[in-house]
């Protein structure tokens, strides 16, 4: 658990100050942040970082980026009491919130508020005393809730002392902690969307917030693994049907119907055959889906279109953006080098095709077999080397892309170097044929004309318009693998493209574009999204994830 | 047993033997033996069949439709029995084999088959052969087996398996060398080592057998799960613990705390939480024993964390408890004071199951016994003090409506949760105002304190007791909560008749009511306590001794002659000196601080040293000249003083030969406060403006006394040397 998480994504603010220091403590913010409350999506609902400078009292003052809150009013009667809210409103994806207020100094008095507020609620009162507004005061150690009179809640807080506040959106609790130990309960049925509040009220009050950017005094996270215990029993514990097997035949079901949408037609047979259950598409059907599919992630776009105009012959005419995508599809495995209609010229078969799982065994002749075996005996150390010689070449001499010219050179190279290793060969464009660069070039125009034909007849389509740009793009690079578009070219981007086309072959027979499996997952996912729009806090605790591993 | 049998059964009648045999059966007979030709007529297994047996047999009923028609079904069922005991005693192994296979088939689950089998003999046979060397490692194995699913019945089903000599039969078994047979006999030892009736004690008459099975726990996860089950069950004694420890239970059960089986670490961890109970040799290895390379605290803090099982945390939070205790750790460490007290808190929310709760509270009162700091911490730990009063609400009034089963619970729970809650209060209280006040404002608190004191569980009231004692160290609430709710009525009854560490308490707490200030000292005086605390102080238990003379020390400060006169006529001047004699210090302190406060103001001093002045001057020379502490020493010379400060008295001292010489040493000692008490004692003698002060002071200066305080004036001890000067103004004056 303690280890640097990897996510640190939204590194907003950082480069502003250009402060070492500083960015250290973004880093360590974000990182806690980030392992506290992983379910919250912080492009929809930010987590509180710091007070507000906006929604605060003029009597308050703030400092040290907006963490450290000083009074400055007079401080004589309790209408100067003075509250300051964070920037943000506590997301219900956290499940439990927890911040802590450190007390620099008491002040003359020590009247010092700590708790919660909504939106809206007054500033020039302390935390507790007004409607959706609730705190535990140092002076007398009582909480308020909503009201002007408090209730005896726990000891008096004064300098020195670290005050904790923690929110379970589970339950629509709070409970405080004083100098690492919980003081219990403090309220219950609180409102959503509430935001960590301080208020003082006499001179000299001073008090630091940290919420998250040092390690908390109280141990939080036991907290929170606790809860997150009682949820996934309670998940473990729903009741299912209350007649026997019912559950379970539903459950092989929706196996069986995933196996057979995605077309495993064996292991679909088999399942189905031990479970006695009937497979609502004939077989030959299956194997013929399969048969696409296995095409598609393989990478042989050219081949996998042809073969389902032959065998679904009004589906893409009817259906022409998903045949644009899959052209598009078609120019990206070109360049890739692993399209057929590339590889017939002279392109070799890419090896890692065969690392594809359920990619089919090469059709083609021994011939590419053999010279790709033949290079796998080149010493590996050579390779490293020359591999760096070639980069380096190519970086000379393509800095205005390969389109200018610099193809000739990089053919040149491939020439010279035909002994190289299948990792460099793997990632020559097109596989490192001309010929197959000038099919790549046409086909991309045809692409382009069908893209303007296409809106001519149906009008704009952004996705379209996108989606053919990024395949351009990869040509802007002399090495569009690593370039800022080369994901497009890796093996996992064909299978949205495939599980499309499935779907809609499926869509044909009228059978569902999606496995009832895929689709509950999906539906589970949303779920918890929407129960973190709702304020439903125990979804914090439950990530589909979680579960699929 | 069987003689009683005989007696109870009337001669003659129809079915005599039979009824003698059913006897038996009822009384626990366990191997009866098959004497052939005598046919059973049938055995009860059911506890209806036996009152009816016995309601006939009492000629309260003759023997019903429905008895016969039992009689019949349960003799289908020993024929059966029969039948499996009988195959034990096949001449063909294989056959015997075969008919302990079917026997245990035929008992799992099934508690009338196994007393069925135990009454007719099963078991010597089944020993027998699981004894011998003859038979097949599969035989034995499956008696084994077999012994160990009949130690799964009842409690009545174990004695008969203990008597039967199983333990001995079954740890010889433990040197064999196949694992599949140890697991076997361990798993059957440990069924029958966990019962309560089984006496822990077999364990270890054989030295031989703790280094053994010891040096099984490395041969399968099941023998180190049933072993430290059994290790677990069987240390409750200091005596216990020590044979473990020395033979090296620590370095064996600490790295099964990370053993893959949940069970195995669990009962591991057990094995420590018994093993560190205070035992400081245990606790202090304890701390310096690593787990791959962790320490044993870190560990069990771990075990703490609040997604384990409540089973886990709790009793990883005892055995940091007990090394805590022993002082092993620290309490200001973290893993005490950040992890163990608020687990122990946790323990003792209404979420947790009442034993749960019991054991937390318990627990936690240990825990914080010596120290104030954690009191403190744990009074604003989760609402623990309001949190507790829950504790008194067992059983509540809406089981008892709804839920039979419930209200049985809760019944049973109750005294544990009352006596758990009391002792946590205790703990609580016992530094700390603010805490004893926070607890005496909770809801009817000092009700239930004065109802646990009259309790029939003698764990309540001993609970309630020392609750009350610790609250009553707070001169606030002896002013306030304890008059208005009138404790002392209750304590006074407890103190007439109750045992020893009942009194204790409840005579420590009367000494605290018996304070000056105290409002309830008036109503106590007059119950006529004096002759109660009396009798307390020829106690043969020192703590009953001292509790006795102080509250009697107690009472006689700034109290009337009438009381003073009372209190030396009952008590008697023969037990006043025995009592200055007492081999216990705290005894003859408190006897002395009697003695100082029954001799204050003049007419007090005069009237008691005119009536038992020799024997008092006796006493003081006596210890005066006796090996004794520096404080006891320091109250007698206070003692002197006092009678010093008499009108008559004083000539005692002056008459005396010694005494002015003893005083005289004092005056020169090397500690200052005995410097003190000596300079004071001259002081009251020479003082002015009395009755023949001038001789008084004559005498002294030819006994060289001026020159001493002279010295004197010029000490560094600021009061000394104040002392001194005063006295010395008297004979300047």
């Amino acid at each position: 658990m303690s280890g640097p998480s990897s996510g640190c994504g939204f590194l907003m603010s950082v480069v502003v100050h250009g402060d070492l220091a500083l960015n250290e403590q973004e880093k360590e913010l974000n990182q806690r942040l980030k392992r506290l409350y992983p379910a919250v999506n912080e492009q929809e609902t930010p987590l509180p970082r710091s007070w507000s400078p906006k929604d605060k009292f003029s009597y308050i003052g703030l400092s040290q980026n907006n963490l450290r809150v000083h009074y400055k009013g007079h401080g004589k009667t309790p209408k100067d009491a003075a509250s300051v809210r964070a920037t943000h409103p506590i997301p219900a994806a956290c499940g439990v919130y927890y911040f802590e207020v450190k007390i620099i100094s008491k002040g003359r008095d020590g009247y010092m508020g700590i708790g919660l507020s909504a939106q809206g609620v007054n500033m020039n009162r302390l935390p507790g005393w007004d409607k959706h507004s609730y705190g535990y005061h140092g002076d007398d150690g009582h909480s308020f809730c909503s009201s002007g009179t408090g209730q005896p809640y726990g000891p008096t807080f004064t300098t020195g002392d670290v005050i904790g506040c923690c929110v379970n959106l589970i339950n629509n609790t709070c409970f405080y902690t004083k100098n690492g130990h919980s003081l219990g309960i403090a309220f219950t049925d609180l409102p959503p969307n509430l935001y960590p509040t301080v208020g003082l009220q006499t001179p000299g009050e001073v008090v630091d917030a940290n919420f998250g950017q040092h390690p908390f005094v109280f141990d939080i996270e036991d907290y929170m693994r606790e809860w997150r215990t009682k949820i996934q029993a309670q998940i473990d514990r729903f009741p299912i049907g209350e007649r026997e097997g019912e559950w379970q035949a539903m459950i092989q079901k929706m196996v069986a119907s995933y196996l057979v949408h995605h077309s495993y037609c064996a292991t679909a047979e088999a399942f189905a055959k031990s479970t006695d259950q009937a497979v609502h598409e004939e077989l030959a059907s299956i194997k013929n889906r399969q048969k696409i599919q296995k095409l598609v992630l393989s990478g042989r776009m050219g081949e996998a279109i042809e073969t389902t105009q032959q065998l679904y012959p009004s589906l893409l005419e009817r259906n022409q953006d998903l045949l644009f995508m899959l052209k598009v599809r078609q120019f990206i495995e070109m360049v890739n080098g692993t399209d057929s209609e590339v590889r017939c010229l002279g392109g070799r078969s890419p090896k890692s095709q065969d690392c594809y799982p359920g990619s089919p065994r090469l059709f083609n002749s021994p011939v590419h077999k053999a010279s790709s075996s033949q290079t796998y005996q080149t010493g590996t150390a050579e390779v490293e080397m020359e591999l760096d010689h070639f980069s380096n070449g190519v970086s000379e001499s393509s800095s205005n892309g390969f389109l200018n010219g610099s193809s000739t050179h990089g053919i040149d190279l491939e020439e010279c170097d035909g002994d190289m290793g299948e990792i460099i060969i793997w990632r020559q464009l097109c596989g490192g044929s001309q010929a197959a660069i000038e099919r790549m070039i046409q086909f991309g125009r045809e692409l382009q004309s069908m893209s303007e034909h296409l809106r001519r007849e149906r009008g704009k389509n952004s996705a379209n318009k996108k989606m053919l740009k990024d395949a351009f793009s990869l040509l802007a690079y002399s090495d569009p693998w690593s370039s800022p578009v080369g994901y497009q070219l890796d093996s996992i981007q064909r299978e949205p493209v495939c599980s499309t086309l499935n779907s809609a072959i499926l869509e044909t027979h009228n059978l569902p574009k999606q496995p009832p499996l895929a689709l509950s997952v999906g539906q589970a996912a949303q779920c918890l999204s929407l129960m973190a729009r709702t304020g439903s806090g125990s979804c914090a605790f439950a990530s589909v994830d979680d579960y699929l591993h | 047993m069987f003689r009683r049998v005989n007696d109870g059964v009337p001669a003659g009648g129809p079915f005599t033997h039979q009824r003698v045999i059913y006897a038996l059966v009822c009384l626990g007979w366990k191997s009866f033996p098959l004497f052939p030709g005598l046919k059973l007529p049938s055995l009860p297994g059911q506890v209806d069949e036996l009152q009816c047996l016995r309601r006939w047999e009492a000629g309260l009923c003759s023997p019903s439709r429905d008895f016969h028609r039992q009689l019949a079904t349960v003799r289908e069922v020993t024929a059966t029995s029969r039948h499996y005991v009988d195959r034990l005693f096949d001449p063909d192994p294989q056959n015997v084999l075969q008919g302990v296979i079917d026997m245990k088939n035929a008992v799992i689950g099934n508690n009338k088959q196994k007393a069925n089998l135990i009454v007719l003999g099963a078991v010597p046979r089944l020993l027998y052969l699981l004894q011998q060397s003859s038979s097949s490692l599969e035989l034995r194995t499956e008696c084994a087996v077999v012994l160990g699913s009949l130690a799964m019945g009842t409690e009545n089903n174990i004695k008969s398996l203990v008597d039967c000599h199983i333990i001995p039969a079954l740890l010889q078994g433990l040197l064999c060398s196949d694992l599949i047979f140890i697991e076997a006999c361990l798993r059957c030892l440990r069924t029958i080592f966990i019962s309560p009736v089984t006496p822990v004690q077999l364990l270890y008459t054989d030295p031989t057998v703790i280094p053994h099975i010891m040096s099984l726990l490395s041969r399968s996860q099941h023998t180190q799960e049933y072993i430290t089950q059994i290790f677990a069950h069987c240390c409750k004694t200091p005596e216990h613990q020590m044979v473990l420890f020395n033979h090296g239970a620590i370095q064996n059960i600490a790295p099964l705390l990370i053993s893959p089986s949940y069970k195995v670490r669990m009962q591991a961890l057990k094995c420590f939480s018994v093993l560190a109970y205070e035992n400081a040799q245990v606790s202090m290895t304890l701390v310096n024993v690593l787990v791959d390379g962790e320490q044993l605290s870190q560990v069990f803090a771990r075990m703490m964390q609040r997604d384990k099982p409540i089973e886990m945390q709790l009793t990883a939070a005892k055995c940091l408890t007990y090394m805590c205790r022993a002082g092993a750790i620290r309490t200001d460490d973290n893993c005490i004071i950040l992890k163990t007290l608020p687990c122990l808190v946790r323990m003792c929310s209404k979420e947790r199951l009442l034993e749960e709760r019991v054991e937390g509270a318990e627990t936690l009162a240990f825990l914080m016994e010596p120290d104030i700091e954690l009191q403190r911490i744990a009074s604003v730990t989760d609402h623990l003090v309001s949190m507790l009063a829950d504790y008194f609400k067992y059983p509540s009034s809406v089981s008892a409506i709804t839920d039979i089963k419930r209200l049985d619970h809760d019944l049973k729970h109750a005294h544990e949760l009352r006596q758990a809650a009391f002792k946590l209060y205790a703990s609580l209280g016992s530094n700390d105002e603010d805490i004893r006040k926070k607890i005496t404002e909770t809801e009817n608190m000092m009700d239930r304190i004065v109802s646990g004191l009259s309790e029939s569980s003698i764990k309540v009231r001993l609970a309630a007791v020392r609750c009350l004692h610790s609250l009553s160290r707070s001169v606030q609430q002896l002013r306030t909560s304890f008059h208005d709710h009138a404790v002392w009525k209750p304590l006074m009854k407890l103190l007439q008749n109750a045992p020893d560490e009942v009194l204790v308490m409840a005579s420590s707490t009367l000494c605290n009511l018996l304070l000056e200030f105290s409002p309830s000292k008036e109503p106590i005086l007059e119950s006529g306590v004096i002759e109660l605390l009396c009798s307390l102080t020829q106690s043969d238990s020192p703590a009953l001794r001292v509790n006795g003379i102080w509250a009697l020390m107690n009472m006689a400060f700034q109290a009337d002659q009438k009381v003073k006169v009372e209190i030396v006529r009952a008590l008697g001047t023969e037990q006043l000196f025995r009592l200055l004699s007492d081999p216990d210090t705290n005894v003859l302190m408190k006897t002395l601080g009697l003695l100082r406060n029954l001799l204050s103001t003049r007419p007090h001093i005069d009237q008691i040293m005119s009536s038992h002045g020799k024997q008092i001057m006796q006493a003081v020379t006596l210890i005066l000249e006796g090996e004794h502490s520096i404080e006891v020493k320091e109250q007698t010379l206070c003692i002197l003083a006092n009678i010093a400060d008499g009108n008559t008295a004083k000539e005692l001292i002056m008459t005396n030969d010694d005494m002015p010489q003893k005083i005289k040493y004092y005056m020169g000692h090397s500690n200052v406060k005995l410097q003190l008490a000596a300079t004071f004692c001259i002081s009251n003698l020479i003082w002015n403006e009395e009755d023949g002060s001038q001789e008084r002071q004559d005498k002294l200066r030819e006994m060289g006394f001026v020159d001493i305080l002279h010295k004197l004036t010029q000490a560094s001890d600021p009061s000394l040397c104040d002392r001194a000067k005063t006295a010395m103004q008297q004979y300047l004056a």
